[in-house]
């Protein structure tokens, strides 16, 4: 069965996310007020497993192999079948 | 003695730490690309910086994870010394090889100058020569410097004297201004639990010779030279 995972990396709560900071910053020039900008990384993975779950395992796998840095990232997974 | 340097697909210091090892100090120093994957025969290794892989996915992320890490790990094992520069300090922290994590300045610009450091301890293969508190000056060119590590990293690596140089002001002290990307108490490098692994931002390489203003940067090297040659 093919798989569509959806991984989402942000940073922990308590990083600084300058990246953020500074649309949020070119945002209030433009006239746009927000609470706070924070910003994410997504990765779209597809790839064959024999259930949603084994298809889950591997990727949390990739994430903390290599996708995110367990140090100052979270991540989040979200597996759906591949039509 | 032989040093490796190792070369990644980005990286962009390397010859110029291969001038300062064999013109300006006349040690047998070699580059090597990280296809070769085995580290026979030498005695040290100097990552050097660079964007390796195009600083893709984190800075140094992907080099941390190629096969010649593995040797540079095995290297390391045997107490051999292992420097990290600019991108190998991130390349080396991705690796697990030294604790925490760079990630991007606080102020999101790349930041190149000439940045005075306090040299933090003496008991390291590449401090030995500085003296105690040492109060230097070597350049520094990143975006991603900013050192973090969490709380029970950070106090092992305070408690075990482990912080190497410190972003310090002209008198020597360790304050926000003197701090050019937000480092987590000012922490410009550390080294590993056996202290033979050190990961430093700035580039001691850029200050190796008086032509280019400054020798200061050389003594990192002499020092690892003489540990070399006293052990191994």
């Amino acid at each position: 069965m093919q798989y569509q995972a959806t991984v989402k990396i942000e940073q922990k709560p308590g990083m600084l996310d300058p990246e953020g900071t500074t649309v949020k910053r070119a945002l209030e020039h433009l006239g746009y007020a927000s609470e706070s900008v924070k910003t994410a990384k997504l990765f779209e993975i597809v790839l064959e497993a024999e259930s949603a779950s084994a298809a889950k395992q591997q990727v949390d796998e990739m994430c903390q192999k290599l996708i995110a840095n367990p140090i100052v990232d979270k991540y989040s997974i979200e597996i759906e079948e591949k039509k | 003695m032989k040093i490796a340097i190792i070369q990644f697909g980005g990286t962009n210091c390397d010859l110029d730490v291969l001038h300062v090892l064999k013109d300006v100090m006349g040690l047998e120093a070699e580059t090597v690309w990280y296809k070769q994957e085995v580290l026979n025969g030498f005695d040290g290794v100097v990552i050097p910086g660079g964007f390796s892989y195009g600083d893709y996915l984190r800075a140094g992320a992907i080099a941390a994870r190629t096969s010649i890490m593995d040797s540079v790990k095995k290297l390391a094992a045997e107490g051999k010394p292992v420097m990290g520069i600019c991108n190998g300090f991130q390349v080396l922290t991705e690796a697990r090889m030294l604790k925490g994590a760079l990630t991007t300045n606080a102020y999101p610009k790349f930041r190149c100058h000439w940045a005075n450091l306090r040299v933090e301890t003496l008991d390291t293969p590449f401090t030995s020569r500085f003296k105690e508190g040492e109060l230097i000056s070597l350049p520094i060119a990143h975006m991603e410097g900013k050192f973090y590590a969490e709380e029970a990293d950070l106090a092992e690596l305070d408690e075990n004297e482990r912080v190497a140089f410190r972003y310090v002001d002209e008198n020597g002290k360790a304050t926000e201004e003197a701090n050019p990307n937000g480092s987590i108490e000012n922490i410009a490098g550390i080294v590993n639990e056996g202290r033979n692994v050190l990961g430093l931002m700035p580039h001691p390489e850029r200050a190796s010779e008086a032509i280019l203003g400054s020798e200061t940067g050389r003594k990192l090297f002499e020092s690892m030279a003489d540990y070399i040659t006293e052990n191994f």
